[in-house]
Protein backbone atom coordinates (compact mmCIF):
# COMPACT_ATOMS: atom_id res chain seq x y z
CA UNK A 1 0.00 0.00 0.00
CA UNK A 2 2.07 3.43 -1.20
CA UNK A 3 1.94 6.02 -3.17
CA UNK A 4 4.51 5.87 -5.91
CA UNK A 5 6.45 7.53 -8.75
CA UNK A 6 8.37 5.56 -11.21
CA UNK A 7 10.63 7.05 -13.19
CA UNK A 8 8.47 10.31 -13.87
CA UNK A 9 9.21 12.78 -15.98
CA UNK A 10 7.08 15.75 -16.39
CA UNK A 11 7.32 19.11 -18.39
CA UNK A 12 4.70 21.72 -18.30
CA UNK A 13 2.39 22.62 -21.10
CA UNK A 14 4.15 24.50 -23.95
CA UNK A 15 7.71 24.34 -22.77
CA UNK A 16 10.54 21.39 -23.72
CA UNK A 17 12.10 22.09 -20.29
CA UNK A 18 11.98 18.67 -17.80
CA UNK A 19 10.93 20.52 -15.00
CA UNK A 20 11.20 16.44 -12.99
CA UNK A 21 13.31 13.95 -14.25
CA UNK A 22 13.58 10.23 -14.00
CA UNK A 23 12.04 10.77 -10.62
CA UNK A 24 11.80 7.26 -8.46
CA UNK A 25 9.78 7.27 -5.18
CA UNK A 26 7.59 5.56 -2.78
CA UNK A 27 5.46 6.59 0.03
CA UNK A 28 4.24 4.07 2.69
CA UNK A 29 1.02 4.57 5.10
CA UNK A 30 2.06 5.83 8.66
CA UNK A 31 5.13 7.57 6.89
CA UNK A 32 6.13 10.92 6.25
CA UNK A 33 8.42 11.56 3.31
CA UNK A 34 10.00 14.75 3.76
CA UNK A 35 11.14 16.58 0.86
CA UNK A 36 13.31 19.49 0.33
CA UNK A 37 15.49 21.85 -2.28
CA UNK A 38 16.61 24.90 -3.26
CA UNK A 39 13.36 27.38 -4.94
CA UNK A 40 12.67 25.94 -8.28
CA UNK A 41 13.73 22.74 -8.22
CA UNK A 42 10.50 20.71 -8.80
CA UNK A 43 9.31 20.60 -5.39
CA UNK A 44 5.51 22.34 -5.68
CA UNK A 45 5.78 20.83 -9.26
CA UNK A 46 6.36 16.86 -7.66
CA UNK A 47 3.33 17.60 -5.49
CA UNK A 48 1.07 18.13 -8.54
CA UNK A 49 2.23 15.17 -10.21
CA UNK A 50 1.93 12.84 -6.98
CA UNK A 51 -1.35 14.42 -6.16
CA UNK A 52 -2.24 13.49 -10.27
CA UNK A 53 -3.10 17.20 -10.91
CA UNK A 54 -0.37 16.99 -13.13
CA UNK A 55 -1.26 16.42 -16.20
CA UNK A 56 -4.97 15.59 -15.76
CA UNK A 57 -6.17 19.38 -14.96
CA UNK A 58 -3.46 21.29 -15.79
CA UNK A 59 -2.13 19.48 -18.97
CA UNK A 60 1.96 18.78 -19.47
CA UNK A 61 3.90 15.50 -20.56
CA UNK A 62 3.92 12.99 -18.00
CA UNK A 63 6.21 10.12 -18.57
CA UNK A 64 6.99 7.17 -16.35
CA UNK A 65 3.86 5.94 -14.14
CA UNK A 66 2.18 7.50 -10.66
CA UNK A 67 0.30 5.03 -8.72
CA UNK A 68 -2.09 5.02 -5.75
CA UNK A 69 -2.01 1.78 -3.76
CA UNK A 70 -1.05 0.12 -7.07
CA UNK A 71 -3.66 1.99 -9.31
CA UNK A 72 -2.60 3.57 -11.64
CA UNK A 73 -3.60 7.90 -11.66
CA UNK A 74 -3.35 8.29 -15.54
CA UNK A 75 -6.84 8.31 -16.36
CA UNK A 76 -8.57 8.87 -13.17
CA UNK A 77 -11.51 11.39 -12.75
CA UNK A 78 -9.59 14.37 -10.39
CA UNK A 79 -13.08 13.55 -7.88
CA UNK A 80 -11.83 10.04 -7.28
CA UNK A 81 -8.29 11.26 -6.98
CA UNK A 82 -9.47 13.20 -4.21
CA UNK A 83 -10.61 10.54 -2.04
CA UNK A 84 -7.57 8.81 -2.62
CA UNK A 85 -4.86 11.66 -2.39
CA UNK A 86 -5.73 15.01 -0.53
CA UNK A 87 -3.15 18.49 -1.73
CA UNK A 88 -2.65 21.14 -0.17
CA UNK A 89 -1.08 24.49 -1.75
CA UNK A 90 1.35 27.04 -0.73
CA UNK A 91 -1.20 29.79 -0.73
CA UNK A 92 -4.29 28.64 1.53
CA UNK A 93 -6.26 31.83 -0.07
CA UNK A 94 -6.38 29.87 -2.97
CA UNK A 95 -7.27 26.88 -1.31
CA UNK A 96 -10.61 27.54 0.12
CA UNK A 97 -13.41 27.61 -1.84
CA UNK A 98 -14.54 31.59 -1.09
CA UNK A 99 -18.32 30.52 -1.49
CA UNK A 100 -18.94 29.90 2.41
CA UNK A 101 -19.86 32.05 4.80
CA UNK A 102 -18.35 29.83 7.86
CA UNK A 103 -15.48 27.76 8.19
CA UNK A 104 -17.69 25.24 9.63
CA UNK A 105 -19.32 25.00 5.99
CA UNK A 106 -15.64 25.17 3.98
CA UNK A 107 -14.41 22.07 5.94
CA UNK A 108 -17.75 20.47 4.86
CA UNK A 109 -17.62 21.68 1.24
CA UNK A 110 -15.18 18.86 -0.01
CA UNK A 111 -17.30 16.04 1.77
CA UNK A 112 -20.59 17.17 0.44
CA UNK A 113 -18.95 17.38 -3.22
CA UNK A 114 -18.32 13.61 -2.86
CA UNK A 115 -22.08 12.88 -1.87
CA UNK A 116 -21.90 12.02 1.88
CA UNK A 117 -24.40 12.08 4.08
CA UNK A 118 -24.89 14.75 6.21
CA UNK A 119 -24.43 12.65 9.17
CA UNK A 120 -21.05 11.84 7.84
CA UNK A 121 -19.80 15.38 6.46
CA UNK A 122 -20.54 16.44 10.50
CA UNK A 123 -18.63 14.00 11.89
CA UNK A 124 -15.53 14.74 9.37
CA UNK A 125 -15.81 18.15 9.84
CA UNK A 126 -15.92 17.82 13.69
CA UNK A 127 -12.63 15.41 13.30
CA UNK A 128 -10.99 17.69 11.30
CA UNK A 129 -11.13 20.91 13.57
CA UNK A 130 -10.24 18.80 16.48
CA UNK A 131 -7.30 17.21 14.80
CA UNK A 132 -5.89 20.43 14.47
CA UNK A 133 -7.28 22.28 17.16
CA UNK A 134 -9.28 25.00 15.58
CA UNK A 135 -13.04 24.30 16.67
CA UNK A 136 -12.97 27.98 17.53
CA UNK A 137 -12.00 28.95 13.93
CA UNK A 138 -15.59 26.92 13.36
CA UNK A 139 -18.14 30.02 13.08
CA UNK A 140 -15.64 32.52 11.51
CA UNK A 141 -16.07 33.75 7.97
CA UNK A 142 -13.08 31.92 6.17
CA UNK A 143 -12.63 35.80 3.93
CA UNK A 144 -11.60 37.11 7.22
CA UNK A 145 -9.00 34.86 8.59
CA UNK A 146 -5.21 35.79 9.42
CA UNK A 147 -2.56 33.69 6.76
CA UNK A 148 -1.69 31.18 9.77
CA UNK A 149 -5.88 30.53 10.38
CA UNK A 150 -6.49 30.01 7.08
CA UNK A 151 -3.48 27.54 5.88
CA UNK A 152 -4.79 25.80 9.23
CA UNK A 153 -8.22 25.81 8.14
CA UNK A 154 -7.15 24.92 4.23
CA UNK A 155 -5.02 21.63 5.95
CA UNK A 156 -8.19 20.64 7.70
CA UNK A 157 -10.77 20.91 4.37
CA UNK A 158 -8.37 18.89 2.96
CA UNK A 159 -7.97 16.03 6.05
CA UNK A 160 -12.23 16.05 5.78
CA UNK A 161 -11.94 14.12 2.69
CA UNK A 162 -10.19 11.38 4.57
CA UNK A 163 -7.63 10.59 1.78
CA UNK A 164 -4.86 7.48 2.19
CA UNK A 165 -2.13 9.51 1.12
CA UNK A 166 -1.67 13.58 1.71
CA UNK A 167 0.74 15.58 -0.34
CA UNK A 168 1.49 18.84 1.32
CA UNK A 169 3.76 21.66 -0.36
CA UNK A 170 5.04 23.75 2.51
CA UNK A 171 1.92 23.65 4.73
CA UNK A 172 3.68 25.38 7.63
CA UNK A 173 4.42 28.32 5.44
CA UNK A 174 2.47 31.59 7.59
CA UNK A 175 2.05 29.06 10.57
CA UNK A 176 3.85 30.64 14.25
CA UNK A 177 5.88 28.44 15.71
CA UNK A 178 2.80 27.02 18.04
CA UNK A 179 0.25 26.72 14.70
CA UNK A 180 3.85 24.68 13.25
CA UNK A 181 3.97 22.78 16.41
CA UNK A 182 0.02 22.05 16.18
CA UNK A 183 0.51 20.92 12.47
CA UNK A 184 3.08 18.87 12.76
CA UNK A 185 1.57 17.14 15.97
CA UNK A 186 -1.68 16.17 13.57
CA UNK A 187 0.54 15.01 10.74
CA UNK A 188 1.85 12.60 13.17
CA UNK A 189 -0.90 11.54 14.83
CA UNK A 190 -2.44 10.74 11.50
CA UNK A 191 0.33 8.37 10.63
CA UNK A 192 0.81 6.81 13.26
CA UNK A 193 -2.45 5.16 12.71
CA UNK A 194 -0.91 3.20 9.64
CA UNK A 195 -3.82 4.62 7.45
CA UNK A 196 -2.33 7.72 6.32
CA UNK A 197 1.21 8.72 4.27
CA UNK A 198 2.55 12.17 3.53
CA UNK A 199 4.64 13.73 1.16
CA UNK A 200 5.81 16.77 2.82
CA UNK A 201 7.58 19.50 1.13
CA UNK A 202 9.36 21.80 3.68
CA UNK A 203 12.11 24.49 4.10
CA UNK A 204 12.04 24.19 8.11
CA UNK A 205 14.16 21.38 7.95
CA UNK A 206 13.31 21.41 11.99
CA UNK A 207 10.08 20.63 11.44
CA UNK A 208 11.33 17.22 9.49
CA UNK A 209 13.85 16.16 11.40
CA UNK A 210 11.00 15.63 14.13
CA UNK A 211 8.51 14.48 11.87
CA UNK A 212 9.84 12.78 9.18
CA UNK A 213 10.30 9.12 8.67
CA UNK A 214 12.74 9.60 5.14
CA UNK A 215 13.75 12.66 3.63
CA UNK A 216 14.10 12.93 -0.08
CA UNK A 217 16.43 16.43 -1.35
CA UNK A 218 15.48 17.46 -4.85
CA UNK A 219 18.03 19.69 -7.01
CA UNK A 220 17.01 20.87 -10.40
CA UNK A 221 14.09 18.02 -11.09
CA UNK A 222 16.08 15.25 -9.73
CA UNK A 223 16.05 13.82 -6.67
CA UNK A 224 19.95 13.74 -5.15
CA UNK A 225 19.25 11.79 -1.61
CA UNK A 226 16.35 9.94 -0.21
CA UNK A 227 16.81 8.34 2.72
CA UNK A 228 16.63 8.25 6.56
CA UNK A 229 15.88 11.82 7.76
CA UNK A 230 18.55 11.81 10.40
CA UNK A 231 21.01 10.58 8.17
CA UNK A 232 20.02 13.09 4.90
CA UNK A 233 19.58 16.14 7.37
CA UNK A 234 23.08 16.16 8.38
CA UNK A 235 24.57 15.26 4.86
CA UNK A 236 27.94 17.81 4.50
CA UNK A 237 26.65 18.57 0.93
CA UNK A 238 22.46 19.62 2.24
CA UNK A 239 23.61 23.56 1.93
CA UNK A 240 25.36 23.13 -1.42
CA UNK A 241 21.69 21.69 -2.67
CA UNK A 242 20.15 25.06 -1.19
CA UNK A 243 19.21 23.85 1.68
CA UNK A 244 19.50 24.69 5.55
CA UNK A 245 20.37 21.98 7.93
CA UNK A 246 17.85 21.44 11.22
CA UNK A 247 19.46 23.83 13.73
CA UNK A 248 20.70 20.99 16.00
CA UNK A 249 23.16 20.42 13.04
CA UNK A 250 24.55 23.76 12.48
CA UNK A 251 25.13 23.92 16.42
CA UNK A 252 26.79 20.72 16.21
CA UNK A 253 29.07 22.30 13.36
CA UNK A 254 29.73 24.95 14.97
CA UNK A 255 31.01 23.26 18.03
CA UNK A 256 33.21 21.50 15.87
CA UNK A 257 34.53 23.63 14.26
CA UNK A 258 35.34 25.85 17.85
CA UNK A 259 36.09 22.70 19.66
CA UNK A 260 33.82 22.81 22.08
CA UNK A 261 32.42 19.61 23.14
CA UNK A 262 28.43 19.63 23.37
CA UNK A 263 26.77 16.81 25.65
CA UNK A 264 25.53 14.59 24.16
CA UNK A 265 21.62 15.45 24.09
CA UNK A 266 22.05 18.50 22.10
CA UNK A 267 24.80 16.65 20.05
CA UNK B 1 -39.17 22.43 3.36
CA UNK B 2 -39.78 24.06 6.69
CA UNK B 3 -41.62 27.30 7.38
CA UNK B 4 -38.78 28.93 9.59
CA UNK B 5 -36.43 27.27 7.41
CA UNK B 6 -32.65 26.27 9.88
CA UNK B 7 -29.98 23.21 9.57
CA UNK B 8 -30.77 20.27 10.75
CA UNK B 9 -30.16 19.43 14.12
CA UNK B 10 -27.03 17.65 13.67
CA UNK B 11 -25.10 20.68 12.54
CA UNK B 12 -24.12 23.65 14.62
CA UNK B 13 -26.66 26.50 14.73
CA UNK B 14 -23.73 29.37 13.82
CA UNK B 15 -24.06 27.93 10.55
CA UNK B 16 -27.67 29.79 9.40
CA UNK B 17 -28.03 32.70 12.54
CA UNK B 18 -31.50 33.27 12.73
CA UNK B 19 -32.62 36.03 10.64
CA UNK B 20 -34.18 39.18 11.78
CA UNK B 21 -36.75 41.22 10.43
CA UNK B 22 -40.27 40.73 8.71
CA UNK B 23 -39.05 41.19 5.55
CA UNK B 24 -35.55 39.23 6.29
CA UNK B 25 -37.02 36.05 7.15
CA UNK B 26 -38.72 35.77 3.74
CA UNK B 27 -37.07 33.16 1.83
CA UNK B 28 -34.19 34.34 -0.39
CA UNK B 29 -35.56 33.35 -3.71
CA UNK B 30 -38.66 35.06 -2.93
CA UNK B 31 -36.57 38.20 -2.47
CA UNK B 32 -34.66 37.59 -5.65
CA UNK B 33 -37.87 37.08 -7.59
CA UNK B 34 -39.29 40.30 -5.92
CA UNK B 35 -36.72 42.78 -6.78
CA UNK B 36 -36.54 40.92 -10.50
CA UNK B 37 -39.76 41.74 -10.65
CA UNK B 38 -39.33 45.04 -9.30
CA UNK B 39 -36.81 46.07 -11.76
CA UNK B 40 -38.79 44.41 -14.57
CA UNK B 41 -42.02 46.47 -14.12
CA UNK B 42 -39.99 49.66 -13.25
CA UNK B 43 -38.14 50.06 -16.55
CA UNK B 44 -40.77 48.03 -18.61
CA UNK B 45 -44.01 49.73 -17.86
CA UNK B 46 -44.68 53.24 -19.79
CA UNK B 47 -44.82 56.61 -18.29
CA UNK B 48 -44.56 57.84 -14.39
CA UNK B 49 -46.66 54.45 -13.02
CA UNK B 50 -44.23 51.82 -13.05
CA UNK B 51 -41.33 53.20 -11.03
CA UNK B 52 -43.02 55.07 -8.89
CA UNK B 53 -45.15 52.46 -7.90
CA UNK B 54 -41.93 50.20 -7.07
CA UNK B 55 -40.00 52.92 -5.53
CA UNK B 56 -43.27 53.46 -3.26
CA UNK B 57 -42.86 49.20 -2.93
CA UNK B 58 -39.39 49.30 -2.68
CA UNK B 59 -38.60 52.16 -0.21
CA UNK B 60 -41.50 50.32 2.13
CA UNK B 61 -39.88 46.85 1.88
CA UNK B 62 -36.70 48.66 2.94
CA UNK B 63 -38.03 50.48 5.83
CA UNK B 64 -39.76 47.40 6.94
CA UNK B 65 -36.45 44.93 6.89
CA UNK B 66 -34.79 48.34 8.75
CA UNK B 67 -32.32 49.08 6.39
CA UNK B 68 -33.64 52.23 5.36
CA UNK B 69 -30.63 54.52 6.43
CA UNK B 70 -28.16 51.96 4.18
CA UNK B 71 -30.27 52.59 1.50
CA UNK B 72 -28.66 56.25 1.22
CA UNK B 73 -24.96 55.30 -0.44
CA UNK B 74 -26.90 53.00 -3.01
CA UNK B 75 -29.02 56.28 -3.73
CA UNK B 76 -25.85 58.51 -3.54
CA UNK B 77 -24.18 56.03 -5.76
CA UNK B 78 -26.37 56.77 -8.77
CA UNK B 79 -25.96 60.57 -9.03
CA UNK B 80 -23.59 60.57 -11.97
CA UNK B 81 -25.59 58.26 -14.15
CA UNK B 82 -28.54 60.43 -12.82
CA UNK B 83 -27.11 63.45 -13.37
CA UNK B 84 -25.91 62.38 -16.98
CA UNK B 85 -29.58 61.30 -17.86
CA UNK B 86 -30.60 64.12 -16.67
CA UNK B 87 -28.47 66.87 -18.45
CA UNK B 88 -28.48 64.86 -21.64
CA UNK B 89 -32.51 64.49 -22.20
CA UNK B 90 -33.38 67.62 -20.87
CA UNK B 91 -31.19 69.37 -23.24
CA UNK B 92 -30.65 67.40 -26.10
CA UNK B 93 -33.82 65.07 -26.29
CA UNK B 94 -34.36 64.68 -30.17
CA UNK B 95 -37.18 66.27 -32.19
CA UNK B 96 -38.48 67.95 -28.64
CA UNK B 97 -39.79 71.65 -29.55
CA UNK B 98 -41.73 72.69 -26.36
CA UNK B 99 -39.04 74.69 -24.90
CA UNK B 100 -39.22 75.88 -21.44
CA UNK B 101 -36.26 78.87 -22.29
CA UNK B 102 -33.33 79.55 -24.09
CA UNK B 103 -30.30 81.00 -23.23
CA UNK B 104 -27.59 81.16 -25.92
CA UNK B 105 -27.30 77.32 -27.24
CA UNK B 106 -29.03 75.77 -24.45
CA UNK B 107 -32.76 74.99 -25.21
CA UNK B 108 -34.20 72.54 -22.60
CA UNK B 109 -37.23 71.05 -23.56
CA UNK B 110 -40.44 70.19 -21.62
CA UNK B 111 -40.54 66.48 -23.32
CA UNK B 112 -36.75 66.39 -22.44
CA UNK B 113 -37.54 67.18 -18.80
CA UNK B 114 -40.68 64.35 -18.35
CA UNK B 115 -38.49 61.99 -20.18
CA UNK B 116 -35.66 62.47 -17.53
CA UNK B 117 -37.55 62.10 -14.54
CA UNK B 118 -38.91 59.12 -15.96
CA UNK B 119 -35.65 57.33 -16.38
CA UNK B 120 -34.10 58.88 -13.22
CA UNK B 121 -37.01 57.45 -11.38
CA UNK B 122 -36.36 53.81 -12.88
CA UNK B 123 -32.72 53.93 -11.95
CA UNK B 124 -33.08 54.94 -8.71
CA UNK B 125 -35.99 52.19 -8.51
CA UNK B 126 -33.80 49.70 -9.87
CA UNK B 127 -30.60 50.80 -7.71
CA UNK B 128 -32.86 50.40 -4.23
CA UNK B 129 -34.76 47.14 -5.35
CA UNK B 130 -31.14 45.47 -5.88
CA UNK B 131 -29.82 47.46 -2.50
CA UNK B 132 -32.55 45.81 -0.90
CA UNK B 133 -31.62 42.14 -2.14
CA UNK B 134 -28.37 42.84 -1.03
CA UNK B 135 -28.79 44.17 2.13
CA UNK B 136 -31.10 41.43 3.30
CA UNK B 137 -30.26 38.44 1.72
CA UNK B 138 -26.91 37.09 1.94
CA UNK B 139 -24.86 36.01 -1.67
CA UNK B 140 -24.11 32.56 0.34
CA UNK B 141 -28.28 32.20 1.17
CA UNK B 142 -29.14 32.97 -2.04
CA UNK B 143 -26.50 30.64 -3.79
CA UNK B 144 -27.72 28.04 -1.30
CA UNK B 145 -31.51 27.96 -2.03
CA UNK B 146 -31.09 28.20 -5.64
CA UNK B 147 -28.88 25.48 -5.66
CA UNK B 148 -31.20 23.24 -3.20
CA UNK B 149 -34.11 24.54 -5.52
CA UNK B 150 -31.82 22.15 -8.30
CA UNK B 151 -29.24 24.78 -9.88
CA UNK B 152 -26.06 23.22 -10.85
CA UNK B 153 -23.56 23.45 -8.56
CA UNK B 154 -21.48 25.08 -10.89
CA UNK B 155 -23.66 27.37 -11.53
CA UNK B 156 -23.96 28.20 -8.31
CA UNK B 157 -20.25 28.51 -7.37
CA UNK B 158 -19.87 30.66 -10.05
CA UNK B 159 -22.47 32.88 -8.70
CA UNK B 160 -21.14 32.63 -4.76
CA UNK B 161 -17.46 32.94 -5.54
CA UNK B 162 -18.02 36.16 -7.93
CA UNK B 163 -19.65 38.02 -5.41
CA UNK B 164 -17.63 36.93 -2.65
CA UNK B 165 -14.32 37.88 -4.44
CA UNK B 166 -15.08 41.30 -4.85
CA UNK B 167 -13.77 41.93 -1.28
CA UNK B 168 -10.33 39.64 -2.19
CA UNK B 169 -9.79 41.66 -5.57
CA UNK B 170 -10.44 45.29 -3.97
CA UNK B 171 -7.91 43.89 -1.30
CA UNK B 172 -5.55 42.97 -3.86
CA UNK B 173 -6.00 46.38 -5.93
CA UNK B 174 -4.73 48.25 -2.48
CA UNK B 175 -1.72 45.95 -1.88
CA UNK B 176 -0.56 46.76 -5.22
CA UNK B 177 -1.48 50.62 -5.24
CA UNK B 178 0.51 50.75 -2.05
CA UNK B 179 3.21 48.77 -3.43
CA UNK B 180 3.66 50.88 -6.67
CA UNK B 181 3.42 53.77 -4.39
CA UNK B 182 6.77 51.93 -2.43
CA UNK B 183 8.20 52.35 -5.49
CA UNK B 184 7.80 56.15 -5.95
CA UNK B 185 4.60 55.82 -7.80
CA UNK B 186 2.60 58.93 -7.86
CA UNK B 187 -1.15 57.78 -7.85
CA UNK B 188 -2.52 60.75 -5.87
CA UNK B 189 -3.13 64.24 -6.80
CA UNK B 190 -4.82 65.71 -10.22
CA UNK B 191 -6.78 63.41 -12.27
CA UNK B 192 -4.93 62.28 -14.78
CA UNK B 193 -2.24 61.70 -12.67
CA UNK B 194 -4.81 59.12 -10.78
CA UNK B 195 -5.50 58.06 -13.98
CA UNK B 196 -1.78 57.32 -15.30
CA UNK B 197 -1.24 55.46 -11.84
CA UNK B 198 -3.82 53.23 -12.80
CA UNK B 199 -1.81 51.37 -15.90
CA UNK B 200 0.81 49.93 -13.63
CA UNK B 201 -2.04 48.39 -11.67
CA UNK B 202 -3.61 46.49 -14.10
CA UNK B 203 -1.13 44.32 -15.23
CA UNK B 204 -0.03 42.70 -11.64
CA UNK B 205 -4.02 42.63 -10.57
CA UNK B 206 -4.97 41.03 -13.98
CA UNK B 207 -1.81 38.16 -14.02
CA UNK B 208 -2.53 37.89 -10.29
CA UNK B 209 -6.69 37.08 -10.87
CA UNK B 210 -5.51 34.60 -13.71
CA UNK B 211 -2.69 32.28 -11.26
CA UNK B 212 -5.65 32.28 -8.70
CA UNK B 213 -8.08 30.81 -10.76
CA UNK B 214 -5.71 28.46 -11.78
CA UNK B 215 -4.64 27.72 -8.37
CA UNK B 216 -8.28 27.71 -7.27
CA UNK B 217 -9.07 25.20 -10.28
CA UNK B 218 -6.72 22.56 -9.13
CA UNK B 219 -7.66 23.28 -5.50
CA UNK B 220 -11.31 22.46 -6.68
CA UNK B 221 -10.67 19.68 -8.48
CA UNK B 222 -8.55 18.31 -5.29
CA UNK B 223 -11.63 18.60 -3.00
CA UNK B 224 -14.32 16.85 -5.23
CA UNK B 225 -15.36 20.01 -7.35
CA UNK B 226 -16.08 17.77 -10.31
CA UNK B 227 -17.54 14.44 -8.14
CA UNK B 228 -21.20 13.64 -10.07
CA UNK B 229 -22.66 13.31 -6.81
CA UNK B 230 -25.41 15.30 -5.20
CA UNK B 231 -24.56 17.10 -2.28
CA UNK B 232 -26.59 17.01 1.03
CA UNK B 233 -28.56 20.28 1.70
CA UNK B 234 -26.95 21.93 4.66
CA UNK B 235 -28.90 25.20 4.94
CA UNK B 236 -32.60 25.07 4.52
CA UNK B 237 -34.38 29.15 4.36
CA UNK B 238 -38.20 29.81 5.55
CA UNK B 239 -40.63 29.47 3.45
CA UNK B 240 -44.48 29.11 3.21
CA UNK B 241 -47.56 28.50 1.03
CA UNK B 242 -48.56 32.57 1.00
CA UNK B 243 -44.78 32.78 -0.51
CA UNK B 244 -44.98 30.08 -2.96
CA UNK B 245 -48.10 31.57 -3.98
CA UNK B 246 -46.39 35.29 -3.78
CA UNK B 247 -43.49 33.87 -6.14
CA UNK B 248 -45.86 32.37 -8.40
CA UNK B 249 -47.71 35.60 -8.63
CA UNK B 250 -44.63 37.42 -9.32
CA UNK B 251 -43.75 34.50 -12.54
CA UNK B 252 -46.78 34.39 -13.99
CA UNK B 253 -48.01 38.13 -13.55
CA UNK B 254 -44.81 40.50 -13.92
CA UNK B 255 -44.46 39.14 -17.56
CA UNK B 256 -48.44 39.44 -17.85
CA UNK B 257 -48.27 43.50 -16.93
CA UNK B 258 -45.60 44.10 -19.11
CA UNK B 259 -47.42 42.55 -21.87
CA UNK B 260 -50.15 44.53 -21.46
CA UNK B 261 -48.04 47.62 -20.92
CA UNK B 262 -46.41 47.06 -24.42
CA UNK B 263 -49.62 47.10 -26.11
CA UNK B 264 -51.00 49.56 -24.75
CA UNK B 265 -53.57 48.40 -22.25
CA UNK B 266 -52.81 50.63 -19.51
CA UNK B 267 -52.50 53.97 -21.39
CA UNK B 268 -54.90 55.17 -18.60
CA UNK B 269 -51.80 55.13 -15.99
CA UNK B 270 -50.46 58.85 -15.86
Amino acid sequence: MSLSLRSVTYRYAGSSRRVLRSLDLNIERGEVLGVVGANDAGKSTLCLVAAGLAPTTIGGRLDGEVAIDGAPSAGARPHELAQRCGVLFQNPVTQLSGTTATVWEEIAFGPRNLGLALEAIVERVAWALSLLDIDVLAPRDPARLSGGQAQLVALASVLALRPAYLVLDEPTSQLDPQGTQLAGEAFARLTRSGEVGILLVEHKTDLLERLANRVAVLAEGELVAVGPAAGVLADERLEAWGVDPPARVRLARAAERAGVQLPVSAA
Amino acid sequence: MSETGGVPEIVPEFVLPPPTGAYRRLNPTTKLLIALAEALIAFGVRGWSGPVVVLAIVLASGARAGVGARLVPFLLATIPLVASILLVNTFLYPGATDRIFVLGPLAPTWTGLVFAGQATLRVIAFAMSAAVLGLTTGPDELVADLERRGMGRRTAFVLSATVRSVPRVLERVREITEAQRARGLDTEGRIWRRVRGLVPLAGPLLFGALTDVEEQTMALEARGFSAPARRAVIRTFPDSTPQRALRLLLAAGTPLVLLVSVIGMLGFLP
